[in-house]
């Protein structure tokens, strides 16, 4: 399994943060957190499956849907909150973004690029994209509200989120050159205004 | 874990001690001395690290695990949990189950005979408290040479006690696991107990407590109370499914025998436990859940009532629980976590009501597996796949990436 937006989120959050990890799934991102930069923190999963491996993965889980909203959390309770690959799934975007930034002093979140030349191409041909990052059918798929890197922009100054980084990924590198259209991988890191 | 469940702890040996040393409870008066009844599994190791304390709740009582001899297909309690191979495995864990005071299965409990007075203490014995418990059953791992539980463990009321250790004694134990439990009852459970309690001291028979001394037993209150109760321990659905509107026969018979076979249940449950279990432990037992509100002491603040605890916690609650249903175990978790504990929350999707903490449902037990594990890897108690381990892999799945994006 190939991470390299779990290197990327490693590498902004400093050392002993308190991290809240949204959608969390088996851990891993917190598990190798902690060993490295020794972080404190949850993960907050929903699925049974994901809160099993959590525990396993020696994480501390907490069963939610984040749907639900963050009210088991205080206001700036932690350092960095993550979203992870989990945004495309939500029925509430808005909502949780907000939340994020209630809690946490920064939010990160990373999405899956619709702008990605590939999913362009699909629909350009008339098809819904499949792809690495979007794997599904338009049938069978979580995915509800997907976006582009422009669009993710638009929602931040929507929200009074002050983007401090944005990175587009696509196969394990940075893309530097239209990133909207040659990434896959949208990973932004922001605060509140 | 099918074929696992299966193996036992086997025959059971009830121990027994006794403390001089008076208890001076919350309540204000003084137990000169008690008797404790305990049973123990598994062996206690070297450095004496692996400990596990077994809660009771209201109806519960030492024997958790395996059998007597006389009846072997009479298992403990929560034999489903606690035994070789089971999420409490007695191959790694020295586990302990004890009769609470006040209780009415051996330790010195209202229907024991007062030695000052050479009779049953009956109405005489004094109210206690989980903090009284918390402290007796303290006084019972010293005498084991038990410094430092590695868990305390206990569902409904005896979540509560596994709660009230991390505060009571912070330094002495690692994990508590709080299952369907809450950090104080909510008011519609406080009734609930009250009318078990008032079914208990208006039958005739119960003569203000001092019963013992009438050879009498308040058998209809007791069954009253348990059949409420018990109709509150299981969730609608359940009690649809399992007996719907069958009748015992095929027509109604329009008058007040037992008709619906819900009626027929609950009554037979309820002459059960009332041949077996004491009332004036009843009262005792729910006046305790009652009482029970650590944040009671900070102003209502929990966050602030829990900061005392060293301990990681594992809460669970059970979806179908409405007798103490997730949102309870919910607001022990939001305080845990405001005042920065280590906790992990799983909300277990099983039909049964309150009773699910009894019963078998794969994925909790595969939790509460998971979470012994992480505490037996602590204590050094056997072997798994550490967090460290698994950080490690995670690692060197990141250094691996760098390498092929360097080249």
């Amino acid at each position: 399994m190939q991470r390299f937006d779990f290197q990327l989120i490693a590498s902004w959050i400093a050392p002993g943060s308190r991290v809240l990890d949204l959608g969390c799934g088996d851990g891993v991102l917190l598990a190798g957190l902690a060993a490295t930069q020794g972080v404190q923190g949850y993960g907050v999963e929903i699925d049974d499956t994901g809160v099993l491996a959590s525990v396993k993965n020696g994480v501390n889980v907490i069963q939610r849907d984040l749907e639900a909203g963050l009210s088991i959390f205080e206001d700036g309770a932690f350092d960095f909150v993550i979203l992870s690959q989990t945004l495309q799934a939500m029925r509430n975007v808005e909502g949780v973004l907000r939340e994020m930034l209630r809690v946490g002093r920064e939010g990160i979140v990373t999405f899956p690029n619709f702008g990605y030349w590939r999913h362009r191409l699909d629909v350009l041909q008339g098809y819904m994209p499949v792809s690495k990052t979007l794997p599904h059918s338009w049938y069978d798929t979580p995915n509800i509200h997907l976006c582009t890197v422009k669009d993710f922009r638009d929602l931040c100054r929507k929200i009074d989120a002050n983007i401090l980084d944005e990175r587009v990924i696509h196969a394990g590198r940075q893309v530097t050159v239209l990133p909207n259209l040659r990434g896959s991988l949208g990973v932004f890191r922001f605060r509140r205004a | 874990m099918g074929e696992m469940n299966s193996r036992s702890v086997g025959v059971a040996t009830p121990q027994r001690a006794g403390f001089l040393e008076p208890l001076i409870l919350k309540a204000g008066k003084t137990l000169a001395s008690y008797e404790l009844v305990y049973e123990t599994y598994g062996e206690l190791d070297a450095d004496r690290s692996n400990a596990v304390l077994v809660c009771h709740a209201l109806s519960g009582s030492h024997h958790v695990a395996g059998y007597y001899p006389d009846e072997p297909n009479k298992l403990g309690w929560w034999d489903n949990m606690v035994g070789p191979g089971k999420p409490i495995d007695t191959e790694r864990f020295f586990v302990v189950g004890v009769n609470n005071i006040g209780g009415c299965h051996g330790s010195t409990g209202p229907g024991s005979v007062d030695r000052a007075t050479g009779q049953p203490y009956g109405a005489s014995f004094p109210l206690v408290t989980v903090e009284d418990w918390v402290a007796s059953q303290a006084r019972l791992m010293d005498r084991l040479g038990i410094r430092t539980l590695a868990a305390a463990i206990g569902g409904s009321l005896g979540g509560m006690q596994a709660m009230q250790w991390t505060l009571s004694f912070p330094e002495r134990i690692r994990h508590a696991i709080v299952v369907a439990a809450a950090s104080r009852l909510s008011t519609q459970n406080i009734a609930f107990n009250d009318v078990a309690r008032q079914a208990i001291v208006t039958d005739p028979d119960f003569h203000g407590g001092n019963f013992y001394a009438h050879k009498a037993i308040p058998a209809r209150g007791l069954r009253l109370a348990r059949m409420l109760g018990h109709i509150t321990y299981l969730s609608e659905d359940l009690l649809m499914e399992k007996f719907g509107r069958v009748l015992k026969r095929d027509e109604y018979g329009f008058n007040y025998d037992v008709e619906f076979e819900i009626e027929s249940y609950l009554r037979y449950q309820g002459d059960k436990f009332a041949q077996v279990f004491d009332a004036n432990t009843y009262l005792l037992m729910t006046k305790a859940l009652d009482y029970f509100d650590p944040a009671k002491e900070t102003g209502g603040d929990l966050a602030r009532a829990l900061s005392a605890a060293k301990a990681g916690f594992l809460v669970a609650s059970f979806k179908s629980d409405w007798r103490f249903p997730p949102e309870r175990s919910r607001e022990l978790v939001t305080a845990l976590v405001a005042s920065r504990k280590a906790v992990t929350y799983a909300e277990i999707d099983a039909p049964h009501g309150h009773d699910a903490f009894l019963l078998d449902n794969r994925h909790y037990h595969e939790l509460v597996a998971a979470y012994m594990d992480n505490v037996a890897a602590e204590i050094d108690a056997g072997p798994r796949r550490s967090p460290l381990a698994v950080a490690q892999t995670v690692l060197e799945e990141m250094r691996g990436y760098r390498k092929t994006e360097g080249e």
